[in-house]
């Protein structure tokens, strides 16, 4: 059967004038599988369906793609599995979250570094901002860094976990400062770190642009700046960036969310994902279903993720070597 | 009284076309053992990338209500409730089922959970915000008072003795410490891949409950090869109905149970059932009789765990926070059409949102009509013969575990523990209070490290565990529960006698 699936596909490749010579001509030829590492309904879960809705299309892939969740443990168990199970034959994807799988293979006991995987392309970037509540005497990053001053190690923020983006953002802001935070992990990931701020139980937290400019949006936050190299100027004009307000403070805490495969797919396979994802993730529904949810959108090929994740891998095993 | 207004769009052809469908389709995806509400909801979200924004939330609410309800039919004719918020309907209601009342059972059930679903909507409409403080209300050191709360419960569930209550308890705590830790990303007790994930509640409560009884059918199914697994008696609609009514402290726990347990974050369906199973035990005058097929045992779980729906949506619907996975669910399903939920939403879509809330309503009452027509259809199942219904049983329960991440890891699982459970089952053990402490050990411990790194930079731990008026009520009531479980403990001894205790011994063997 095998081998009359090859013939055919070899066939076929000839025909149609693409000569692949292993076989992987007529890829994909049955549905693909996409692993989420977060829960049903997170964010990462509710943009990767949003971005594959568009797979089975005949000018993307012309098969859809299931998305199946493996949550916990910040990632690891997804990952892990990813790196350790999941079959390399281009018919399993995965969802990428950095800085966070980075930061986790640095910090160890995991089976997976970035060079576990195959990039494909990367959909989104979605930057750490620092929320506090409401009604929060605070109103400026300068505030919060004074009163961490005057109570070292009494400053209660939360984030959605350790060794992710927000914790990432942390360490940084708590560098940058040179004050002692106390940064609390949620175990129920960013929406849960939310609840904490709103609630009052911690004194502000780190979480995410698009989650935060909803809360915002329901007048339950304030929002007092932005992880990254630029403001964002379609959902948050008005907030400055930690450099703005005199922290030095890169974009390394960025989410970014993509496409990757596990390292040993065979080649001809990621080149045409490669070359079709990208496509996929401009289409318009896509953009528009994303940009009515809040997400920011951030496409970059291949190329550009292989120079991102070396990037960061630097910068990370660089901040991370001072814990 | 906004939400009349709206009432009439869920009446239009194609709304209601879509609450039926989901309705009778979350039925029967809820009574499949494995496929949670959640996963339901889940499944059900690309259907609504092409539907209007409030089809789309009609077709996840009415699947969201009759999921919860349909996992009472798997509860309660084969002991495999379809999701952690049916454990507590398999105490009686099967019980109910071996002794020919399987009927009765499953109409008890459904008009429960439609009370109980009806009043949780209710107080959605009604009290939403007030109900938002009163989420808001409960940070990591009230979690962790509520999971201990649920720790008490354990030694009194459905076991022989107390004893082993607890000890059954304790393995489904040490259960809950396998795989990565939540908070810490700790390793812990992985020895083999398919747990690195740590064990996932689904297959494992499919394992526990299902297994041993799909071993104990095939054994018997070598005796007589003709024999039915339980009889089913007819039961007219009208005299459940009665019953119902006339258990008014049973659905009156369960109800308010459920809706204060629902509206806490992070805590949801899960405990709702067996919180409310215990105190109206606790309350009932013939609690002795909880156990045995005693028909308040199922109202009370069975409303508590459908009360929990509407309330759980209100931190969703004003805060904006998930409460629950299923509400994360169903924040996505809103996002995907650019609608945001808060304050704002009942004034900016107030069509999206009132039509949602009634189709609940609405819901609720479909899935009340069809539930009591599938009690009726209850008797063919159980004509069945015992060899071949422990084969289906078997390919559902392999199927229910594979299904929640695809994974035949969780099948591994699920085996290993059904396998373990058979014959702790021999020995008085039973499921209900060691899958109680596999779903309260990781929430009392995530809570416990939360609070206390919060304490640690600011009040103290022991300030922050034992200040303030809502810990001080939960610490009070688990005092409470610990003292009555003892005292009735003590009672039961002094007038058991040796021979009593050896025929309850075997009665259960």
């Amino acid at each position: 059967m095998k081998k009359w699936i090859a013939g055919a596909a070899l066939a076929l490749a000839t025909m149609t004038g693409t000569a692949f010579a292993d076989g992987h001509g007529d890829y994909p030829e049955r549905p693909i599988m996409m692993m989420v590492s977060y829960g049903a309904g997170g964010a990462t879960d509710f943009q990767a369906r949003i971005v594959t809705m568009t797979a089975g299309n005949e000018d993307a892939l012309g098969m859809p793609i299931a998305i199946v969740n493996r949550p916990g443990a910040g990632g690891r168990v997804g990952w892990n599995w990813f790196a350790t199970e999941a079959e390399a034959d281009g018919y399993t994807l995965g969802a990428y979250n950095i800085p966070h799988f980075v930061a986790q293979s640095i910090e160890g006991g995991v089976s997976y570094s970035s060079e576990s995987f195959e990039p494909i392309a990367n959909w989104g970037a979605d930057p750490a901002v620092f929320v506090v509540g409401a009604d929060s005497e605070f109103n400026s990053m300068e505030d919060v860094v004074n009163y961490a001053k005057e109570n070292p190690g009494g400053l209660t923020f939360s984030g959605a976990g350790l060794f992710v983006g927000h914790h990432i953002a942390a360490l940084q802001l708590e560098k940058a400062a040179g004050v002692k935070l106390a940064y609390i992990p949620n175990n129920a990931g960013g929406a849960g770190a939310m609840r904490a701020v709103i609630a009052g139980e911690v004194l502000g937290g780190v979480n995410n642009l698009s989650d935060a400019f909803r809360a915002q949006a329901a007048g339950n936050v304030k929002i007092l700046g932005v992880f990254d190299l630029e403001r964002n100027t379609e959902f948050l004009p008005d907030v400055p960036t930690m450099m703005e307000q005199g922290f030095d403070i890169d974009n390394a805490s960025v989410n970014f969310r993509g496409v990757m495969v596990p390292k040993g797919t065979p080649q001809p396979i990621i080149d045409k994902l490669a070359a079709t994802v990208p496509a996929m993730f401009e289409n318009s529904r896509v953009q528009s279903r994303m940009a009515a949810g809040g997400s920011p959108m951030h496409i970059m090929t291949r190329d550009e993720v292989i120079a991102m994740w070396a990037a960061r891998q630097e910068t990370l095993e660089e901040l991370l070597s001072g814990l | 009284m906004e939400f009349l207004y709206y009432m009439g769009d869920v009446f239009t052809p194609i709304n209601f076309g879509l609450l039926l469908l989901g309705t009778i389709g979350g039925l029967i995806l809820g009574a499949t053992p494995g496929l949670s509400p959640t996963m339901a909801v889940a499944l059900l979200i690309p259907f609504t990338f092409q539907l209007e924004p409030q089809q789309g939330l009609i077709l996840l609410g009415a699947a969201y209500t009759s999921t919860v309800a349909g996992g009472a039919v798997s509860a309660i004719l084969l002991k495999i409730p379809g999701a952690p918020a049916n454990i507590a309907t398999t105490l009686d209601g099967h019980t109910m089922a071996m002794k020919g009342e399987g009927a009765k059972a499953l109409q008890l059930s459904f008009i429960a959970s439609a009370i109980g679903g009806v009043f949780g909507v209710l107080l959605l409409i009604f009290l939403t915000p007030v109900l938002a403080q009163w989420a808001l209300a409960f940070g990591p050191s009230h979690l962790f008072w509520l999971a201990i709360l649920g720790v008490t419960v354990i030694g009194t569930l459905d076991s022989s003795s107390v004893v082993k209550g607890l000890l059954s308890g304790c393995i489904g705590l040490w259960l809950a410490t396998i795989g990565f830790d939540d908070i810490m990303g700790a390793q812990r007790f992985i020895f083999h891949p398919a747990v690195s994930g740590g064990i996932n509640v689904i297959p494992a409560l499919i394992g526990l409950f299902a297994i041993p009884q799909v071993i104990t059918m095939f054994t018997k199914g070598r005796c007589s090869d003709d024999a039915e697994i339980i009889s089913v008696q007819k039961h007219p609609i009208r005299l459940a109905f009665v019953e119902v009514f006339k258990r008014k402290t049973a659905l009156a726990i369960g109800t308010i149970t459920g809706s204060i347990i629902g509206l806490i974050p992070g805590v949801g369906g899960q405990i709702a059932g067996l919180v409310a199973y215990d105190q109206s035990k606790k309350f009932s005058k013939e609690s002795e009789k909880f156990g045995t097929g005693h028909s308040e045992g199922v109202i009370a779980a069975e409303s508590a765990n459908n009360a929990m729906v509407g309330p759980s949506l209100v931190p969703l619907l004003t805060l904006s926070i998930p409460g629950s996975p299923t509400a994360a669910v169903l924040l996505g399903g809103l996002l995907i059409h650019g609608i945001f939920p808060g304050p704002d939403l009942f004034m900016n879509y107030p069509q999206v949102a009132w039509t949602f809330i009634d189709s609940m309503l609405i819901g609720q009452v479909l899935m009340c009509i069809f539930g009591l027509y599938i009690a009726g259809l209850a008797a063919s199942v159980a004509r069945v013969p015992h060899a071949v219904m422990a084969a289906i049983v078997l390919g559902l329960a392999v199927f229910g575990s594979y299904s929640v991440q695809n994974s035949i890891g969780d099948v591994y699982v699920m085996a290993t523990l059904g396998l373990a459970m058979y014959f702790l089952e021999r020995f008085g053990f039973s499921a209900a209070p060691l899958v109680l402490g596999l779903i309260l050990g990781p929430i009392a411990e995530a809570n416990f490290i939360q609070g206390s790194m919060i304490a640690n930079a600011t009040v103290g731990t022991g300030t922050y565990f034992f200040t303030g008026w809502l810990n001080w009520l939960l610490i009070l009531i688990v005092l409470a529960s610990i003292t009555y479980s003892v005292w009735m403990e003590i009672m039961a001894r002094r007038y058991t006698t040796k021979d009593d205790a050896v025929a309850k011994e075997e009665a259960l063997s």
